[in-house]
């Protein structure tokens, strides 16, 4: 039963039942839910405001639809998505741990959600200080004194670094041309490389799933400029030779960069910083409660050491003191200190994006951190690294690991990758089919197919905010789905069945794409 | 345990059993002994929900909002009324907590959301190809600034002085890995004069209007540029683009800009989402995640997020960009609120900003002291210059309860004593009425306390 | 097409190219290998008429959904053709990838080089 035969058939628009249709075909004109302020100053021609040559021809074509549609359209929309608050998600390399609802309240406040960017220092002095704290908390926890708050998210902290290595180099008169990553790697890394001006050279990993030390040997020369490494790895693996590869970095005088995604693992545990990494960015929608969104937004702020702090992006938050002759500009009162945006960095690499970053993240992640303490961060680690080794001693227990077995036989940090290789042999599924029949099961799938090397991968990564029978349950949803697969694999081939809609043809979507909704 | 953790201690020694270890300490038993914290983290906290509140709400207390002030301020973002369905929408759990959309048949809310902010803005920016938005204004110049090197593998970009500041430097600051030279076209009675151009420009960069509130001759930029077959990128503000002849119309081929205006909050400048439309030959080089239409097994319609193979995660180095994600719930903002003004709300609105920035210009440019930086159009925000140091006539103005604008000093020395001025629908008469005579009081206190100095 | 082929009668590189050698004049395309291997096609980007192509370096790209891979010369020349009816159907390289799912024809510019390309036996044997 197609939606073909049910209704007319607009060109590149498939007829949709009333459950599916866009908000521009709920348009009907003359429908509005804004009206304008009546207009309260004399009235001048338009032309006289505005040539005509200047005007568009035609209005944009806008829906037109009253409020009450408009809500019921979204909330309707809202229902065929699977969410965190809902249920399990437990995404590989993501962290999907509890958002706290009191960051929503905080972050609505008016004096942060209303303040403009360009208001006075002077006069955003909460803001400023909570930047600064932040900063500070950020820094303990990365063992790296000097950070940024600029970059939008974790790629973005990435070029950062990468930039920040640039300046470093050519700061010395040095110009080196490529920079390494594992083949583990996440695809931001040789993305930033290439987009930062650099050649990516990929160092391999060992069967222990750690970088391959000969490897690296082999490739580090003094034409690299930098290491990009996570640690624990993708693999949910900690690098076992970290201080090796320190000292093989730094020795050909590259710098060594710190990919954040995973610091859910080792928080209060140990820092980068101590690891010899120069530079770390953080992704606040990973360990620091941001919501996800749907895909966005988030932050990704830096943390560096002291020789690549003078790079760093301008402005930065400082705190500076008071000066003898009385208050900085604009206040009445004089405190001993008062904090400011810095713009005086002569070795400065410059701006990556407007005004001061992603504040609204940053007031979510700082009522996070003043949550928590150290005590709680140390506890936020522990627990995420316990939940994930108890769901793998789980999953073994359950038997599940005699199809899905754990790609690296070790303790794993925080979370962990199953290779679904002997499943596809034995069982005729893969790991696509065990993905969409766990949807059938109100659990969101692991992350498939990353990283590439292990073949048919799973990466699973609980976090700490789930509880135990959380993690049992989802390895007994697990577990039937490979009895199923036994009696019969169909059933996971042709998953799912229960969600809003099934299996769709990506193959045609990228084939003719259709980006947008024709109005004509 | 904390308030967001669950593991009790019976639940600890049940879940150690079954991993088959002594401790928790044993799980991290492949960290080397000497890059362990011996002492705990300094960083205090530990409060309850309670105490975190409270301390929010005194970091609040001490910032002037636009609840607090009459503010001008503007200069890339604007203070406009959100309605409140935008909230009621975006705070719900299925739109605020899940993740990127992977898994699409979970997910159809959020790419359907994307697939109608991608048709909005190929309606305001008519250009028919637009993504699901990337961070922010000025990293989607840069971020247009890359797709055409890798169009064309030119070397150079020419940017208008007129250009957001915070682009122009962000542009530099990429360029500078790229090896590309960065030349700045200067402004000449406040409108782009664009130099000599040659092969060797991979792009021409304006801004629509620019920074000193000038509507360009966007139509002829867009065909200089193309005489030397360079790309040009327009960022734009997007709701004057209700009344203002496109990007598409006039040939440019790259439209960005800054999206805060649609639905979303000041937030201290961030986050927003910034907007990023192409022509069709550009669509395989358009960075960022697009929602693209197609069906299921049942034939019924869904959405996807398609043409991966530009991305990082598939295309790793050769990507079109290394960008992972958008702003989906700050574009989900801004489609509600396009979708709320409408296709007569937003001329509306338009024409409303249109008219009271005409008026304001006209007040302001009539008080003594006060002369405007160029006579171009204007749709909302306008540049005056002052005779007088513009500090302490702000100094006065604060004091009043008005925040006038902008000054432009850092940003053009050339322009040592000038405020930016931005009308949004929220300035009314009586707002306009009160900064003239607030701004045209300080500046003629200023220009007597400075006779009188030097008259002494 | 659902089974391996390695038709007798072309040449191979072992980047998982084939050429059809008729006088100085050969098509190119990939083989069964390498269109099962990225799954269904989607995209050609097919190179400019007139453009010169070199042996064992990448002229063009074939997607997929999920993967993007080079497409190697086998052989040196000057492209005189493309297919241009893969901009429509680029599913063609998998349902006929040595018939109708061909890439390019190219005026060869040195003949010996086919020395160097392997029969269907030694490439089917590289694959395993």
């Amino acid at each position: 039963m197609s939606a073909a035969e049910h209704g007319p058939r607009a060109r590149g628009m498939i007829a949709a039942a009333d459950d599916e249709l866009t908000i521009f075909e709920r348009s009907k004109a003359g429908r509005r839910a804004f009206v304008a302020p009546a207009l309260d100053v004399p009235e001048r021609p338009l032309d006289e405001l505005l040539a005509p040559g200047l005007r568009r021809a035609a209005p944009a074509r806008l829906p037109e639809v009253s409020e009450p549609e408009i809500v019921r359209h979204y909330n309707r929309l809202s229902k065929r998505n699977f969410d965190l608050d809902t249920g399990f998600y437990p995404l590989g390399s993501c962290t999907m741990k509890h958002n706290p609802k009191l960051h929503e309240r905080v972050a609505a406040l008016p004096g942060h959600a209303k303040l403009h960017p360009l208001q006075d220092p002077a006069r955003a002095q909460g803001a400023l200080e909570l930047m600064w704290r932040l900063q500070d908390a950020l820094g303990e926890i990365a063992g790296l004194p000097h950070v940024s708050l600029q970059p939008s998210a974790g790629s973005h902290g990435e070029l950062a670094g990468v930039l920040l290595t640039r300046a470093f180099h050519e700061d010395r008169g040095e110009h080196r041309t490529k920079v390494l990553t594992p083949d583990t790697a996440h695809g931001t890394n040789p993305a930033t490389v290439t987009m930062a001006g650099y050649e990516v050279v990929k160092v391999g990993t060992d069967d222990q799933g750690n970088v391959d030390l000969d490897d690296l040997r082999a490739k580090a020369s003094r034409d690299v400029a930098c290491l990009m490494l996570t640690n624990p790895s993708t693999l949910g693996l900690f690098e076992l030779g970290i201080e090796e590869i320190a000292r093989i970095v730094h020795g050909v005088g590259a710098t060594l960069y710190y990919d954040g995604a995973n610091l859910n693992a080792i928080m209060g545990i140990c820092r980068p910083g101590d690891m010899g990494f120069d530079i770390v960015h953080f992704n606040l929608h990973k360990s620091f409660t941001q919501p996800h969104g749907g895909g966005g937004p988030g932050a990704g702020p830096i943390a560096v050491s002291d020789r690549i702090e003078p790079f760093l992006p301008r402005p930065q938050v400082v705190r500076r003191q008071a000066s003898q002759n009385g208050s900085p500009p604009g206040q009445s009162q004089t405190p001993e200190s008062y904090f400011d945006l810095d713009y005086d960095r002569p070795k400065s690499i410059g701006r990556l994006r407007g005004f001061q970053g992603n504040y609204g993240v940053f007031v979510r992640s700082y009522a996070y951190i003043r949550s928590l303490g150290a005590a709680g961060l140390r506890d936020v680690s522990e627990t995420a690294v316990l939940n994930a080794n108890y769901l793998l001693a789980r999953l073994r227990a359950d038997g599940v690991m005699q199809h899905l077995p754990a790609a690296y036989d070790r303790i794993c940090m925080h979370e962990f990758v199953l290779s679904g290789a002997p499943m596809k042999r034995e069982l005729e599924i893969r790991t696509l089919d065990l993905a969409k029949r766990l949807l059938d099961h109100g659990v969101h799938p692991p992350t498939v197919y990353f990283p590439l090397l292990v073949e048919e991968a799973l990466l699973i990564e609980p976090t700490e905010t789930e509880t135990k029978e959380t993690l049992d349950r989802f390895a007994q949803i697990v577990s039937a789905i490979l009895h199923e697969a036994a009696e019969d694999p169909e059933i996971a081939r042709g998953a799912p069945y229960t969600t809003p809609v099934r299996r769709l043809d990506e193959a045609g979507a990228a084939r003719h794409p259709v980006v947008r909704q024709p109005l004509d | 345990m904390t308030r967001y953790t669950a593991a009790t201690e019976a639940d600890r020694r049940e879940m150690l059993a079954v991993i088959g270890v002594e401790s928790i300490e044993e799980l991290f038993a492949d960290i080397p002994a000497g890059l362990r914290l011996r002492d705990g983290l300094a960083v205090e906290g530990g409060h309850s929900e309670q105490e975190v509140y409270d301390e929010l709400r005194a970091l609040a207390a001490r910032n002037a909002s636009t609840e607090d002030e009459l503010s001008f301020l503007g200069a890339g973002m604007y203070d406009h009324y959100v309605p409140a369905l935008v909230d009621s929408i975006t705070s719900r759990s299925e739109f605020l907590t899940p993740y990127t959309p992977y898994q699409p048949e979970v997910s159809q809310g959020g790419l359907q959301a994307m697939f109608e902010y991608q048709t909005a803005i190929s309606e305001l920016t008519g250009l028919p190809i637009s993504n699901a938005s990337v961070y922010e204004g000025p990293s989607a110049v840069a971020a247009a600034g890359y797709v055409a090197k890798l169009a064309n593998g030119r070397r150079r970009f020419v940017v208008s002085r007129g250009m957001h500041p915070h682009a122009r430097e962000a542009l530099r600051t990429l360029a500078h890995g790229w090896e590309m030279e960065v030349v700045e076209a200067p402004l000449s009675d406040g409108v782009t004069e664009l130099p000599e151009l040659d092969e060797d420009v991979s792009a021409v960069l304006v801004s629509q209007p620019n920074f000193l509130g000038a509507v360009e001759d966007l139509a002829a930029l867009a065909a200089r540029a193309h005489e030397v077959g360079a790309l040009c990128v327009c960022a734009c503000d997007p709701l004057p683009l209700a009344l203002l002849r496109t990007p598409g119309e006039c040939g440019v081929d790259i439209a960005v800009g800054e999206g805060q205006t649609l639905g979303n909050r000041l937030d201290y400048g961030g986050p927003s989402f910034g907007f990023f439309a192409t022509t069709e030959a550009l669509i395989r080089r358009i960075p960022g995640r697009i929602a693209g239409e197609t069906r299921d097994v049942d034939g019924k319609r869904g959405f996807v997020l398609t043409l991966q193979t530009r991305e990082q995660h598939i295309r790793r180095e050769k990507a079109t960009s290394n960008i992972c994600t958008a702003q989906a719930l700050n574009a989900l903002a801004g489609v509600i609120y396009l979708s709320w003004l409408g296709r007569r709300g937003i001329v509306e609105l338009a024409e409303l900003m249109l008219q009271r920035t005409a008026y304001a210009r006209e007040r302001l440019g009539a008080l003594d002291g006060v002369r405007l930086l160029h006579r171009q159009p204007v749709v909302r925000e306008f540049a005056v210059g002052l005779d007088a140091p513009v500090d302490a006539v702000r100094e006065r103005c604060l004091a009043q309860g008005v925040n006038p604008g902008y000054p432009l000093a850092r940003d053009y020395p050339e322009h040592e004593n000038a405020l930016l001025v931005a009308i949004t629908e929220r300035r009314s008469r009586a707002d306009i009425d009160r900064l003239a005579d607030v701004l045209g009081d300080a500046v003629a206190s200023e220009r007597e306390r400075h006779s009188e100095r030097t008259s002494a | 097409m659902a089974d391996p082929s390695y038709p007798s009668d072309l040449l191979y590189h072992p980047e998982h190219d084939w050429a059809r050698v008729d006088g100085d004049e050969a098509t190119f395309g990939i083989t069964w290998f390498a269109q099962d291997a990225l799954g269904e096609v989607v995209f050609f980007e097919a190179p400019q008429v007139g453009s010169q192509v070199a042996k064992d370096a990448p002229y063009t790209e074939v997607e997929s959904v999920k993967a993007v891979s080079d497409v190697v010369a086998p052989l040196s020349g000057e492209v005189v053709a493309v297919n241009d009816a893969l901009a429509d159907n680029p599913e063609t390289i998998n349902e006929d990838p040595y018939g109708e799912g061909w890439l390019v024809k190219v005026k060869l510019s040195d003949a010996s080089e086919q020395d160097a390309l392997l029969d269907s036996t030694a490439y089917e044997a590289s694959l395993d």
